[in-house]
């Protein structure tokens, strides 16, 4: 048995996920399974089933107080005036330059209270962001230390946790949460998900997370529920389009350019980012985001080069087999002239250039 | 689990060796290691590979790796079943999911490589040194 990495940072399910024979790797700083049984395995569970995977590393924010919806309203992309009580919605923290900081869900939890749920690697840096821009007197806590974070997805996830909690999760609307209990433990329930999947995200005590974890897995083995690692919620969520910081958004990217304009409100006030992007709007962006898949033999992936007419013009995000489909996809930068469905065009891999088209997205839609 | 009739390398690269020819494959350990492959790239037949060097690279969900060549020669034949059947390098690492044959040019490289007995005292070592 391997031990983690004194560096390395833990969920408070790391124990469990050696002890179930997990193949653990360093993602950004984080002792994470990255397999179970399988990516390949593990991904069919989730589309034809369900799965659970850990999310823990992720990190949550809490901006509560009076100026909570300001300093909210004034730092997301999107209008968190448009929330209800009990709603989520995806948005962009942004730099004043119009690149991302971080894609996140701004949770309204009440009128003065604002969760967001943030990625692993960027919550540091998040935190400080929206402090440094705290012009209200808001308070924003970095609350990642009190919560664990569960996912389950699937066509069976529904049912599962439904063994385990008295709210009618049938009456939770995509992109809604409630505030009550799963196996007797206090929890946040969000029908959200990274898989293309219907199913739930849940927050909850960390000392609550290796019970919980043990009761979703047992409630859903009738239905063939697998436990996840991060390799399948990556080949799930580049399926559907999901955008990965550090992958299809960065510092360098803006809105417009990741094919997330829907996530910019321009028509609401004053938000951090808001003149670039206005400015990019009015010029128009250089490059855009656009779905291929590959034709010729070879998989393109992360990073390589990508050839228009013998040209280098772009650069894959995220590329590799999709089980589903059963086809070797991607995403890439390309001019914005030239990303859209298609396009012939060349991945650079080991050298050799390798046919592959342009195609519509998400890659992939679940029957509702 | 590994046979003793091979040889390994510390890149995880199997040779066995008939007249003259290396049949060359991956180690059951190199698959566990990649988990489930999609993909294999292998040189063509003629192509003459250095000890050492690139073979050619086995892909999986997640990544790519390059496999070494184990031994210097000329490639004489390559497993066209696993063009189709990338999948078999995960069933069968050490039989029919064998890689490529290369006609030995330096037949001596093979006994400096490691025995059944000391690969696996490597790849214990490396399962619990991190």
């Amino acid at each position: 048995m391997t031990q983690p990495t004194a560096a390395l940072k833990a969920t408070p399910l790391n124990a469990v996920h050696r002890r179930m024979g997990a193949k653990m790797v360093d993602f950004g700083g984080w002792d994470m399974p990255v397999q179970y049984s399988g990516i390949l395995d593990e991904h069919q569970a989730v589309r034809k089933n369900a799965g659970l995977f850990d999310v823990s590393h992720m990190g949550e924010i809490e901006i509560s107080g009076p100026d909570a919806f300001a300093l909210t309203d004034s730092v997301t992309t999107n209008a968190a005036a448009n929330l209800k009580i009990g709603q989520a919605q995806y948005s962009g923290l942004l730099y004043e330059h119009g690149g991302f900081v971080d894609d996140i869900l701004v949770h309204k939890v009440a009128d003065d209270h604002y969760f967001l749920c943030v990625n692993a690697s960027n919550q540091d840096k998040d935190y400080e962001h929206i402090a440094a821009q705290n012009r209200h007197s808001a308070k924003v806590e970095f609350a990642s230390p009190r919560y664990a974070q569960l996912a389950i997805q699937g066509p069976k996830a529904l049912a599962t946790l439904q063994k385990l909690t008295r709210t009618d999760l049938a009456s939770i609307g995509y992109y809604h949460f409630v505030d009550d209990a799963v196996s007797g433990a206090t929890a946040r329930i969000a029908r959200t998900g990274y898989t293309g999947e219907d199913g739930f995200e849940i927050y909850i005590a960390p000392e609550q997370a290796e019970r919980i974890w043990n009761a979703m897995l047992n409630a859903g083995q009738e239905f063939g529920i697998k436990p996840c690692g991060l390799g399948a919620r990556n080949t799930l969520r580049l399926e559907s389009k999901m955008a990965l910081y550090g992958h299809e958004i960065h510092a360098s990217i803006t809105p417009y350019e990741a094919d997330l304009g829907w996530i910019v409100k321009m028509n609401k006030g004053d938000f951090t980012g808001k003149a670039a992007l206005a400015k990019q709007q009015e010029q128009g962006i250089a490059r855009k985001l656009v779905g291929f898949e590959m034709t010729g033999r070879g998989i393109g992936r992360d990073g390589y080069e990508v050839y228009l007419g013998g040209e280098a013009a772009g650069w894959v995000t995220s590329g590799g087999p999709s089980p589903t489909l059963n086809k070797n996809i991607g995403l890439c930068y390309l001019p914005v002239s030239r990303a859209k469905p298609g396009e012939r065009i060349d991945i650079m891999i080991r050298n050799q250039p390798v046919e592959a088209v342009t195609v519509p997205t998400p890659f992939y839609k679940r029957a509702k | 689990m590994y046979p003793t009739t091979f040889r390994y390398t510390k890149e995880h690269e199997w040779v066995r060796v008939e007249g003259g020819i290396g049949v060359v494959g991956i180690t059951d350990h190199a698959q566990k290691e990649l988990g489930d492959i999609v993909y294999v790239d292998l040189p063509k037949p003629g192509t003459r590979l250095e000890q050492g060097k690139t073979l050619g690279s086995v892909e999986s969900v997640k990544a790519v790796s390059d496999i070494f060549a184990p031994v210097s020669g000329e490639v004489v034949e390559i497993n066209e079943m696993l063009s189709t059947t990338p999948e078999k390098l995960n069933e069968d690492p050490h039989g029919t999911a064998w890689l490529v044959k290369i006609r030995l040019s330096l037949p001596e490289e093979v006994s400096r490589l490691l025995s059944a007995e000391d690969y696996q005292k490597y790849v214990g070592a490396e399962e619990s040194g991190h």
